[in-house]
């Protein structure tokens, strides 16, 4: 693309760095900005900036944060006894809009895979271990929601031997057939999977 | 099910081809170098989404086009139309009635063939890696769990070896870090070895009838499956060869180093086999599975014979045709360089016969 301003270019060429924009997008958004009053420049570039130097993670669960704890590490109505292992911090997200979990999370970062150089020495295992180690009160159990990958049963199963001094009680999220899903639709290996890992039927 | 017809762009030496065939046998008729092969490859492309011959796409294009493409139809109850093209750089498309595929090997085993070249031997010759592959195409054919088990375990078995190699590059060991991936690797070891031994079980004694019928019976072929899963105590033996693994920077234990080995009168078929024994097996190994995929599909599967009449001696050439006429098979594929022997042959067969000539 020839733009006839150095300037544009030099701004198109950063804001097409972001996943999920190319040179058009972030054409249109440049010209857009162009286009405004300056105000509305200076705010986005403000903000980002702003974002960028003050935003920090929280020194227990590593979940963005504004505060060196964040506010669910803090929140008083929080169940203390129950960690939420997760990969990444969407996954926080996904699980909070859920409203179905009340205990507190821990995000590793990554996942154990040594094609991608991620070993657990990259990951946040060290402070989940020292966290249990000294939580009062005591955590008593971990749930593991990791992607059900081998990727993930390998972490879930190291995190178990490293996790094994203490009396825990430990579970993974269930795998099986969405819920409103169809069941013709659904994979062969989930289905094969939820027929072996029945759950017993009550007629509730 | 039969192909009812086939057209291509750009496919190889073809720049436009349109052809309808005939549900029973169609002959491909023509010089060397007329485009015969090519043709079946096509065919070949339809049913196992790929070529038979070439593992790089970009080849199948014809010189200097910019894409190729090959549809047909199978008539299998209803209509299924196929469609298959690839550019340059860009992933290959695959629909079935207009709608693609989300993942290509989904198509896999739905319209099965049987390719018969009887001069390609490599699976008797060179090394294990093919014959593991030939067995491997035909278990992911007749039961995609088996091949869902393979991609994984073969999965599995790169992150195991990148650990390994980080263990020796970094020097040091971390065995609760290596477990899961001991345990998972053997667990689909075994389902991999059971489903081979099982499979091996059931192809045997069909390879041993082919090959019995076509070569009179003179000598006694056997088919064994080696693994060393056979071992009593595997698992202590995997665990045994961890030094090992660490040393060579992969697994040196596995479904994954498996062989099957083809004896002739007790001796190895590779090694002590004359050309004709050879290609004898090769047939057998082909009927075999022509027979395994009727009976798992329930019907019958096409079969495509590349120069068969050039390359078999005429025994071997009648007993083939005994089995045209006793309608053992369905659609038949069949290439000839010479028009009046393809003629001939066919002649007196009570089959509808299509000829084309290239």
């Amino acid at each position: 693309m020839q733009f006839a301003s150095k300037l544009i270019e030099e701004a198109v060429t950063e804001i097409s760095r972001l996943p999920g924009i190319g040179k058009k997008t972030a054409l249109r958004l440049v010209l857009f900005l162009l286009k405004e009053e300056k105000a509305i420049t200076q705010a986005l570039s403000h903000a980002l900036q702003n974002m960028r130097e003050n935003i920090r993670y929280c020194d227990v669960c590593h979940n963005i944060s504004d505060t060196p704890i964040c506010t669910i590490c803090t929140g008083h109505r929080r169940d203390q006894s129950i960690i939420c292992v997760v990969e990444d911090i969407p996954d926080i997200l996904a699980i909070e809009n859920t409203a179905q979990y009340n205990g507190l999370y821990h995000v590793l970062g990554g996942i154990i895979s040594p094609m991608e150089g991620m070993g657990p020495g990259e990951l946040n295992i060290e402070s989940l271990v020292n966290r249990i180690a000294t939580a009062n009160p005591a955590v008593q159990e971990i749930i593991f929601a990791l992607s059900p990958t081998m990727e993930g049963d390998t972490t879930a199963f190291y995190l178990t031997k490293k996790l094994k001094a203490f009396a825990l009680k430990t579970s993974t999220i269930a795998r099986g057939i969405p819920i409103g899903g169809e069941l013709e639709y659904t994979d062969e290996i989930t289905l094969g999977r939820s027929i072996l890992s029945r759950i017993a039927y009550d007629g509730k | 099910m039969y192909l009812e017809n086939i057209s291509l762009i750009n496919f190889k030496n073809y720049d436009e081809l349109n052809l309808k065939f005939s549900s029973q046998v169609n002959c491909f008729v023509g010089e060397n170098g007329s485009g015969k092969t090519n043709l079946l490859d096509a065919i070949h492309y339809l049913s196992m989404t790929k070529s038979a011959f070439h593992a790089v796409e970009q080849q199948t294009i014809r010189h200097e086009a910019p894409f190729f493409m090959v549809q047909g139809q199978f008539i299998k109850e209803k209509k299924h139309h196929i469609f298959c093209s690839f550019q340059s750089g860009q992933k290959k498309v695959f629909k079935h009635n207009k709608k693609p595929y989300e993942k290509i090997s989904e198509h896999i085993g739905d319209y099965p063939l049987v390719l018969i070249a009887p001069d390609d031997t490599d699976v008797i010759r060179e090394g294990s890696e093919l014959r593991r592959r030939f067995f491997d195409s035909i278990l992911s054919q007749i039961d995609k769990d088996y091949l869902h088990t393979l991609m994984r375990y073969n999965h599995i078995l790169k992150q195991r070896n990148s650990l390994m190699k980080q263990f020796s590059m970094q020097n040091y060991f971390d065995k609760d870090l290596l477990e899961p991936y001991n345990i998972q690797l053997l667990e689909h070891a075994r389902a991999i070895f059971n489903k081979r031994k099982s499979f091996i079980f059931r192809f045997s004694p069909l390879v041993k009838k082919h090959y019995a019928n076509i070569s009179d019976g003179k000598e006694a072929v056997e088919l064994l499956y080696q693994s060393e899963l056979d071992m009593e105590r595997y698992e202590a033996f995997f665990i045994q060869n961890i030094k090992k693994d660490l040393m060579m920077q992969r697994t040196t234990s596995g479904v994954h180093k498996d062989d099957f080995e083809f004896m002739i009168d007790n001796y190895s078929l590779k090694k002590t086999g004359s050309q004709g024994q050879q290609k004898s097996f090769l047939i057998a190994l082909k009927l075999a599975h022509f027979d395994v995929m009727k009976d798992d599909k329930g019907f019958k599967p096409l079969l495509l014979l590349d120069d068969i009449f050039d390359k078999l001696d005429d025994k071997r050439i009648g007993k083939l045709l005994d089995m045209i006429a006793n309608n053992v098979f369905g659609q038949l594929f069949v290439t000839d360089a010479r028009p009046e022997r393809t003629s001939r042959i066919f002649e007196h067969l009570p089959a509808e016969v299509k000829v084309f000539n290239f």
